[in-house]
């Protein structure tokens, strides 16, 4: 049957046996409000789920478990909460047993997004264990009669001089856990670190190196049937006529579910599934959809859309002229999250509760959308994280879980597989929005900058659900949903907005957001958000003001940098690279660039050095180097993992790729037409350089190296062909074009 | 119908239309998971595995034309308590992000390393581009087959584990 493959929802029965904690996380939070202390703010997620038992839980027998409301998603953060958890509760990392994102088990953390997961919920796992460990050891000291200073806590124990011992199990009985967090902890200090800051293995990766069962998609409980949902070539698109009998009649299918617009097949074997799709797709007609605008006049469609202007930063008078005064535009395609394996989810109607593994960054939203798409109550449905292909923001995940609850909720019982095919991940995913930005800029007698204006259109950055209408199923059905009405994200994070505020010293300076609330093409959160645009700006044009004032590009920076960690990630990739030593050789240009990934989480500074074809138009990488200061370091090995990562994704995105489209839809709908970076582009080699800050904060790390990446093949473009390309992608075609006039 | 498959050496009566892809008959009948739906183009490699001594493209590889050949997929190569000198390799380098590409890459890497034991830089790059990953790990998955080309060659020949079984 299938009953026993969905977790437990209650703690009691998962932590079997343990007194430690006995209600369920629902019930706990409800209790919450009362309890929450009052006053200084709670480290990380602990100011929004205080009670430590919601974080950690441990049994008679002494076994750990952690919650995390996080997910994995490829960046290795499971095994740097198990290492946050295992340090301070001194115990080894194989002893913690981490759950993540489920709404029956762990916190409600938001989306797993941002490059937040560290500092929300890696500082309140490290917190919570902190003071679970101090909790042991007064408890212990309590039994034992014996002051708590005089005791050791170590490999789930706590130890007097004279021998006794007493066991985690043993002392958390109980409600022993079942308090509000502290605001301070007390941390194991850097110098006694042991966990924290060593490069222990990923947990993850010894499985999916050997093929075992990690991911949505691998997921076959009994019973379970392969679904596909057919989609319009067009956006808006209505179901005009279909004739599904030819599909029904296919081996072996099994049902048609039909809601409106919205068709899925549902077949025992995927094949057969997807042989009944194309004869159901053959069978059906479809409504024209809206027109899409003309791509060659994208930029100039968008900008001409009304716009909520909001001007975030004004200082002095950015008109002043200075002594030079350049003036630029740059541009950015609409781009794609282009996950490897397409999307994907399984759920189950059984008992009246509606069960989804979904690899959304957000199970709690997912939830809720999903609930109101059912017309139920929100806790008749359950969302676990279960691992996909890595996403890079909201990709298709949350709309392929919607059309698995849609199509398990006409089957009751029968655990329901879907994954979309590739042509509709292309060409159905919300993308990361086109953009565009202007930016003026003069410099002084000294060669200082002097007026900075900077102006920056752009889409939303995240229409995720939110609103049962963000789930694309919903907006196809009888009764339909509409998607919410596109809101900015605000400032200091901001969307289209991320990283339009220059960090750099300049003592006149206007920042100006257009936000475009119409969006001619789906688009919503890709990792970065406007900040891989306004750092490909701010930093190109950085160099365009340094060659005005006649200044090396490091030197220039360095010139208008006043954090001194920002100097120290700008001095030590420039050093490392070698900037002023060597000069490159003859064809090759140099490139650098810089941010703080948010103006407030990670610093990352990137130098290379590239050389351009003029024949094919092909650009070759050769060496790249990083550095880069997430405060504290977890894992610097998972730390160079995600930046070798940005790096070689930032260099696909800068180089290769733009979605493309005619009046009617997406045309970039596979690997061909939306082509990415393949093995043999890939740089000579790349370097990560960790500026390690220890017990600093942890600063999130998994977007810091896109928009600096762009801007150093920018800028490494500019100085090798002498030639600056504004339009991203500097795609082979545009290269060419560009170099022969 | 029934075709009889060799997968990592075990015999296998398949009941599924000749037409079938041997991707879908890995994953529904038989239950390996290592590779993965991707495109179903043959332009990703997420669903890579051998037959005899070739990387194929198994979501475009019908059951029908394998009769008599042997299909190795990732499972056959080694688990994680045994791994494989190519996975080891990659565990030693980490070499996965959201690893949903990784089968596809050892597997494609495993028919290169079979053939030439040492292969240049470039010659690895080149042998590897069919093969797609969007995490961006293609530095480390560089890493790791050369470090399995050096650990394959001071171990014994022998270490070619998964063709020899
Ligand atoms: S899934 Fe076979 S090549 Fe992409
Ligand atoms: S590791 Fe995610 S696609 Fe390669």
């Amino acid at each position: 049957m299938t009953k026993p493959f969905i977790p437990p929802l209650s703690r009691r029965a998962l932590l079997a046996g343990g007194g430690a904690v006995i209600v369920s996380f629902a019930l706990m939070r409800h209790g919450l409000a009362q309890e929450a202390p009052a006053g200084p703010k709670l480290p990380g997620d602990l100011s929004k789920t205080p009670m430590l038992d919601a974080w950690i839980g441990i049994d008679a027998q002494g076994k750990i478990t952690v919650f995390t409301g996080k997910a994995e998603l490829g960046q290795g953060v499971k095994t740097a909460f198990i290492q946050c958890a295992a340090e301070e509760l001194a115990v080894q990392p194989s002893a913690i047993n981490l759950i993540t994102a489920d709404t029956g088990r762990t916190p409600d953390e938001g989306y797993t997004a941002g490059s937040h997961s560290m500092q929300d919920s890696g500082t309140a796992i490290r917190n919570a264990a902190a003071q679970v460990r101090d909790i042991m050891l007064s408890l212990a000291a309590a039994k034992l009669s014996i002051d708590a200073g005089t005791l050791d806590a170590r490999d789930g124990k706590v130890s007097a001089k004279d021998g006794r011992s007493l066991g985690y199990g043993e002392l958390a009985s109980g409600q022993a856990l079942h308090v509000a967090a502290q605001p301070t902890s007390r941390l194991t200090p850097p110098d006694k670190l042991k966990v924290i800051g060593s490069n222990l293995p990923r947990v993850d990766i010894p499985g999916k190196v050997t093929g075992a069962p990690m991911y949505v998609q691998d997921m076959r409980p009994d019973g379970m049937l392969h679904a596909r949902v057919l989609r319009p070539a067009n956006y808006g698109a209505r179901l005009a006529s279909l004739s599904a009998d030819a599909a029904r009649g296919m081996p072996g299918v099994v049902n048609i579910v039909q809601d409106g617009s919205f068709v899925a097949v549902v077949a025992r074997g995927e094949f057969e599934a997807i042989n009944a799709l194309n004869v159901l797709s053959q069978n059906a007609q479809w409504s024209d959809g809206p027109q899409l605008p003309e791509q060659a006049k994208i930029y100039s469609t968008l900008t001409a859309l009304p716009s909520q202007d909001k001007t975030i930063l004004d200082k002095g008078d950015p008109a002043q002229p200075g002594v030079k005064r350049l003036k630029a535009t740059y541009l950015r395609p609409y781009q794609s999250h282009g996950s490897i394996g397409p999307s994907c989810a399984l759920a189950i109607w059984q008992d009246d509760m509606m069960t989804v593994w979904t690899h959304s960054q957000g199970v709690y939203p997912l939830r809720n959308a999903i609930a109101k798409m059912l017309s139920l109550p929100s806790d008749k449905v359950r969302c676990i994280h279960a691992e996909g292909s890595g996403c890079y923001g909201h990709n298709a995940a949350d709309d392929v879980a919607g059309d698995a609850a849609l199509i398990a909720r006409a089957m009751p019982g029968t655990p329901i597989r879907v994954q979309w095919m590739r042509e509709d991940e292309h060409g159905w995913e919300p993308f990361g929005p086109a953009m565009q930005t202007q930016v003026e800029a003069s410099i002084d007698g000294q060669g200082k900058l002097l007026a900075w204006q900077y102006d920056v259109w752009s889409n939303t950055h995240s229409m995720r659900p939110g609103g049962p209408g963000n789930l694309l199923a919903a907006q196809y059905l009888a009764q339909p949903f509409q998607p919410d009405p596109p809101m900015p994200i605000p400032q200091p994070e901001g969307g289209g907005d991320r990283n339009a505020i220059p960090l750099y010293a300049i003592p006149n300076a206007r920042v100006v957001s257009r936000f475009i609330p119409q969006m001619p093409i789906r688009v919503s959160a890709l990792r970065g958000l406007g900040a891989y645009h306004n750092i490909f700006t701010t930093e190109s044009f950085m160099d365009e003001m340094a060659d005005a004032a006649g200044a090396d590009p490091v030197a220039f920076r360095l010139a208008h940098l006043e954090d001194e960690r920002a100097r120290a990630v700008v001095s030590r990739a420039a050093d490392a690279f070698g900037w002023t030593k060597d000069k490159p050789a003859a064809g090759w240009g140099r490139g650098f660039a810089f941010a703080r990934y948010k103006n407030l989480a990670a610093y990352c500074a990137i130098a290379l050095e590239l050389r351009a074809d003029r024949t094919t138009g092909n650009i070759e990488l050769g060496r790249v180097v990083a550095a880069v200061d997430s405060g504290q370091a977890v894992n610097p090995d998972g730390i160079r993992n995600q930046i070798e990562g940005a790096i070689v994704q930032s260099s696909s995105w800068t180089i290769l790729e733009e979605v493309t489209f005619d009046r009617t839809s997406i045309t970039s709908r596979d690997w061909s037409s939306y082509p990415i970076l393949r093995f043999p582009s890939l740089p000579q080699s790349v370097e990560v350089h960790i500026v390690n800050r220890p017990n600093a904060p942890f600063l999130g790390t998994g977007e810091a190296a896109q928009g600096p990446m762009s801007a150093a093949i920018g800028n490494a473009f500019a100085r090798a062909t002498g030639t600056r390309i504004r339009q991203l992608p500097l795609s082979p075609q545009r290269v060419r074009a560009t170099l022969a006039t | 119908m029934t075709i009889v498959l060799t997968i990592n050496s075990e015999r296998h009566q398949i009941d599924a239309d000749p037409s079938t892809p041997l991707l879908y008959v890995l994953r529904d009948n038989l239950k390996l998971n290592a590779a993965k739906f991707g495109c179903g183009l043959g332009q990703c490699g997420a669903c890579t595995v051998l037959v005899d001594r070739e990387p194929v493209f198994s979501c475009l590889t019908p059951i029908s034309v394998l009769d008599g050949r042997r299909v190795r997929t990732l499972e056959g190569l080694g688990i994680a308590d045994k791994p494989s000198p190519l996975q080891a390799a990659f565990i030693k380098e980490q070499a996965a992000q959201c690893g949903y590409c990784i089968p596809g890459m050892i597997m494609r890497a495993q028919a290169l390393l079979e053939k030439n034991a040492s292969p240049t830089q470039a010659e690895i790059r080149d042998h590897m581009q069919t093969n797609l990953c969007r995490c961006g790990t293609q530095m480390r998955i560089l890493r790791a087959i050369d470090r399995a080309a050096k650990d394959m060659k001071t171990a014994d020949a022998g270490t070619t584990t998964g063709a020899a079984r």
